[in-house]
């Protein structure tokens, strides 16, 4: 399976405030992305330009697949997600108000996720058995860390090509943020999926990485190329750790 | 599954088959005059209930769509004569275009913002109507209802069976969205519209569709009004009071099952009409505005809701082996 996600030279903003300034990033099959950042640093709304949820003033977004080129910025959200681009947005959004079991089936809407739901549905419970024990419960009432295996779990239910991840950290536990990458490890490992994601924690993410971008105000400033290169750069440094 | 589904359809089925046999009956008149009323509740509520329950998008436009139902039926008996079924289709058909042309145009609010569109509309349909000399203008049209259908003894008989049938219609259409894809996805919505776009729901396709469901139900209900009253004018015709009691109806039912709004509305439509015949005045408006406020307030879930809760109660003393947890 051929599949080639390209983001060439995009800009994009929020009415007059430009987040993305002439943003270039690739992702091959079965790799591993990061996308290394602080806050407002335009990650998020990269991950949204990808999704078709903020639409980019310049610049192209394509999706290769088994021989065909799409270009995303023409198509829906739920369009992209048919393709199987899936997104684990940022800050835990689920729907609170809904069980367990229906957040994840939830996640199979596409109709192509639909046919093979009782499978993935049973994958998820296998990959996650916490969700198992909680099945009939809020998706509100879960611990923040559940409610991050629920997300991912979600994502996984429409059976994705590419994942997008979006700040996986964000209001974890030093703990739960280790458990959730390794989670993330184990899925890249076991079923060679390819994910991109944004993250501000650093030392967690290139855990995961096989190559990985800094994005400052909107640039990428740096490309690194392996995961080595990512740990010895100067700029990470500077930016992570002030010296 | 099966057995749920053939329970639903027995249930429907005797519904209109009852309102037959009591219009055949020698009951008071007046009690089809009221009946009819609270079926058209029912409808409205329950329309209502697929945009602003299903999906939480709270519409306040009832009035409109309902309105525009009741004059297009006006329009078809000016211009062809038409029976009720096609009267009522035309209803359906045109507020279901404008429930779609209301979605395109407010699908980008959220909140009270959409709230707020959905008033607008029913000011604009006012005036338009009001402006439309063919179907009476501001005077309002007289209407002669058409010769007896056999076997019904009067008119209002036969209104209130046309009633029962569209109520098990909206209902079975409402119970439809709710248990499939559809109705998941507008759950979805209703919770955290980002997510659901994430999931691949497509929501705005979804929203459109429940407008537009929502909006042809409400102008169905609106279509047999003329022949009802024999009158019709447009100040009553696109009162507020329709868009308050259709909210109301599936809010003091609950919301979140296709039960809820036909509970809801046969209670307080009856209430409604009780009142109306035994304590002279507008009263009748108040006892909505009041029961809404202590439903909102007490049980916001509605009485549906507290029968959950009170069957929750029921069971808990015979299951005290459960961990608190």
């Amino acid at each position: 399976m051929a599949l080639r996600l390209t983001i060439d030279g995009v800009e994009a903003g929020y009415g007059a405030v430009r987040a993305l300034h002439g943003v270039s990033i690739g992702i091959g099959h079965g790799e591993t992305v990061v996308l290394l950042g602080a806050n407002g640093n335009g990650k998020s709304t990269l991950m949204k330009c990808v999704m078709g949820m903020v639409r980019p003033t310049r610049g192209s977004v394509t999706l290769e697949l088994d021989g065909q080129t799409h270009d995303l910025t023409q198509l829906s959200t739920e369009q992209i997600v048919n393709l199987g681009v899936s997104m684990v947005p940022e800050g835990r959004r689920l729907f609170p108000k809904l069980t367990v079991e229906e957040n994840l089936l939830l996640g199979a809407y596409r109709p192509a996720a639909r046919a093979a739901l009782a499978r993935n549905l049973a994958f998820c419970y296998a990959t996650f058995p916490r969700l198992t024990e909680r099945r009939r419960q809020l998706a509100g009432s879960l611990s923040g860390g559940e409610q991050q295996m629920l997300t991912l779990a979600r994502a996984l239910m429409t059976e994705p090509k590419i994942l997008l991840i979006d700040e996986p950290s964000v209001g974890l536990s030093p703990l739960l943020v280790t458990h959730t990458i390794d989670k993330i490890r184990e899925l890249k490992e076991r079923y060679r999926l390819t994910v991109l994601m944004a993250e501000q924690n650093f030392n967690q993410a290139i855990r995961i990485a096989d190559r990985g971008y800094v994005i400052v105000h909107g640039r990428i400033e740096y490309e690194g190329s392996s995961r080595e290169d990512l740990g010895n750069n100067e700029l990470i440094h500077k930016l992570y750790l002030g010296i | 599954m099966i057995p749920r589904n053939a329970r639903f359809w027995t249930g429907a089925a005797a519904v209109i088959v009852l309102a037959v046999i009591v219009s055949l009956s020698r009951a008071n008149e007046y009690f089809f005059f009221a009946g009819f009323v609270v079926l058209q509740s029912v409808v409205l509520a329950t329309a209502w209930n697929i945009l602003g329950g299903y999906a939480g998008y709270v519409n306040f436009g009832t009035a409109a769509f309902f309105g525009i139902g009741a004059y297009m039926a006006v329009v078809v008996i000016n211009a062809t004569g038409a029976p009720l079924a096609v009267q009522i289709l035309a209803g359906a058909a045109v507020s279901g275009l404008l429930g779609l042309g209301t979605g395109l145009l407010t699908m980008r609010l959220r909140g009270i913002f959409f709230s707020i569109a959905t008033v607008a509309i029913i000011f604009i349909a006012e005036t338009l109507i009001t402006n439309w000399r063919y179907v009476g203008g501001a005077t309002g049209i007289q209407l002669l209802r058409p010769p007896l259908m056999e076997p019904f003894g009067s008119y209002t008989r036969m209104l209130f069976v046309v009633m029962a049938v569209l109520a098990v219609i909206a209902v079975s259409i409402a119970r439809y969205i709710e248990t499939s894809w559809i109705g998941r996805g507008l759950q979805a919505i209703r919770d955290t519209e980002e997510a659901a776009e994430c999931s691949g729901v497509p929501t705005l396709k979804l929203k459109l569709f429940a407008c537009t469901v929502s909006g042809a139900l409400m102008g169905a209900a609106g279509a047999p009004l003329p022949m009802y009253l024999s009158f019709l004018e447009p100040a009553s015709s696109f009162s507020l009071n329709y868009s308050v009691a259709a909210l109301a109806g599936a809010i003091i039912g609950g919301t979140s099952h296709w039960l809820g709004p036909v509970i809801g509305a046969i209670l307080l439509a009856s209430v409604q009409q009780i009142v109306t015949v035994t304590i002279p005045g507008e009263i009748n408006v108040l006892v909505v505005g009041v029961l809404l406020v202590v439903f909102v307030v007490a049980a916001p879930d509605g009485v549906l809701g507290l029968l959950r809760k009170l069957r929750g109660k029921l069971r808990r003393p015979r299951a005290p082996a459960e961990s608190p947890s």
